[in-house]
């Protein structure tokens, strides 16, 4: 264990691998591991970029990539694919072969799966970004499929959130209209070569003129990210973002935010846990009473609400 | 009396599902050679049966592999190779994935690989060498017989 953190202390990349493991799979190693490095960090910039399907996230964080290494800065990105594994892994073919990283210290990529985990997938990416931070990465770059898809909001796990829309998605644009856009600190529109881009831009434009009581509308970036185009500009508006809020005194206070949406998200899963083991240990007599309805769920709930928050869970195997 | 045994199982399946890890696989395309149906059609089958896939799309040279199984972490990789180099680039891959410190990772092969070939491939440490036409299944039961099991060392 110690010999582990001390190795990830100690910037060794292999370790800090196998730590993101533990602490993707709720292990005792890797919850201690969180507690422990946590005051290490806290100088990172974490961006999320979220944004539909085929949007080209994977494709502009190889960009982002690609200009923060021109400006010396170390970038980890933690790519997240709620739908398949398969296409998630896209994102490692495009950094390996636009960067030609293999030699580059400067930039560590890892793809996690939301499948199956539930509410387990928020703290988890919550307490990877602190090992990352931890390990002294510039940028911390999450990659999310956004909008109602996942079971948490990436705007509520990052510094700096971008969107990214592109020309052609039709209905999908006026459902993100009413949500994500609203959380999203900096837009995009990707794919900016492609036929009804300069319609999208205008459209979000009026929309941002339209909406009540923002003085500042975030800014609105059009970039093809397959070339690079248009990717300079945006990184410099997301430091540029961070220094904004740092001028005005609206960073710690994000931050704040954000570690209570993590203290949350842990108080949940610590919960769940309790509510899998209170239900485990039903008795039969009680399962029974209630497919005889003699007894009602609401009072049953009742009952073992209570116990969920007064008994330790039976050890945690 | 059944009652109970059902509800405990579907318990014990929604609790279980959740906390157990699942196999994480990376399937990488080495080496000149543009023809991936075989690793796609694998990465789905392996993802079917609930393991977790990187895929690293193709011209993958031995250091871009050992680098992504080292920062993704990985528990097998899977070579596809049809282009005739594997006596050339899978010593080379091996010796990489040492190198990233990767030495109990499970590696397996699959592609165009002449049945002469293969002894020494093993003696270089790829487990198993799958041929054209090996049933899903076989590649599914092999890693999960043979994938290092557990929490690994830290």
């Amino acid at each position: 264990m110690s010999c582990l953190l001390d190795r990830v202390r100690a910037g060794d990349r292999r370790a800090l691998a196998r730590l993101l493991t533990h602490i993707e799979n709720r292990t005792p190693l890797g919850i201690e591991a969180e507690r422990l490095l946590f005051r290490a960090g806290g100088r990172s910039h974490v961006v999320g970029v979220t944004g539909p399907p085929g949007v080209g996230k994977s494709t502009l964080v190889a960009a982002l990539i690609r200009e923060a290494r021109r400006l010396d800065q170390t970038v980890a990105v933690l790519a997240v694919d709620p739908t398949s594994p398969l296409t998630g892994g896209a994102v490692m073919g495009d950094r390996i072969r636009m960067l030609h990283v293999t030699a580059d210290a400067g930039v560590f990529v890892r793809s996690l799966t939301s499948r199956g985990r539930g509410a387990g997938l928020a703290p988890a990416l919550c307490g990877m970004v602190h090992v990352l931070e931890a390990f002294g990465f510039d940028f911390i770059v999450v990659e999310t499929v956004g909008t109602g898809q996942g079971d948490f909001e990436i705007a509520q796990l990052s510094d700096t959130t971008v969107l990214l829309l592109m020309p052609g998605l039709g209905d999908e644009v006026q459902m993100l209209k009413a949500g994500s856009l609203e959380t999203a600190d900096i837009l995009v529109v990707n794919k900016a070569d492609a036929p009804g881009a300069s319609q999208l831009l205008r459209d979000l434009r009026s929309m941002q003129r339209r909406a009540p009581g923002d003085l500042n509308p975030v800014p609105l970036h059009a970039t093809i990210a397959m070339t690079g185009e248009g990717v300079a500009g945006l990184l410099a508006s997301i430091v540029g973002h961070r220094q904004e809020l740092e001028r005005t005194g609206q960073w710690a206070e994000r931050r704040r935010r954000r570690l209570l949406a993590e203290v949350r998200y842990l108080l949940l899963e610590a919960l769940e846990e309790r509510v899998d083991h209170a239900l485990a240990a039903l008795s039969e007599e009680t399962q029974i009473a209630l497919g005889d309805r003699r007894l009602d769920p609401r009072s049953l709930v009742d009952c073992l609400l209570g116990q969920c928050l007064t008994n330790l869970p039976a050890d945690a195997d | 009396m059944r009652g109970r045994s059902m509800a405990e199982s579907s318990i014990a399946k929604v609790t279980r599902t959740r906390r157990q890890r699942p196999l994480r696989v990376l399937i990488a395309k080495p080496g000149l050679d543009g023809h991936d149906r075989g690793a796609k059609v694998l990465a789905r089958a392996l993802r079917d049966a609930g393991m977790e896939v990187i895929y690293t799309g193709l011209f993958q040279t031995p250091e871009m592999i050992a680098r992504a199984a080292a920062d993704e972490d990985v528990d097998v990789v899977g070579l596809s190779i049809l282009s005739g180099a594997h006596n050339q680039l899978f010593p080379k891959i091996v010796e990489e994935l040492r190198r990233a410190g990767l030495d109990d990772v499970l590696v397996v092969a699959g592609g165009i690989i002449p049945k002469e070939d293969i002894p020494q491939l093993q003696a270089l440490g790829i487990a198993a060498v799958f041929g054209p036409g090996t049933p899903l299944d076989t590649i599914v039961a092999y890693i999960r017989e043979h994938a290092p099991a557990g929490e690994r060392r830290s």
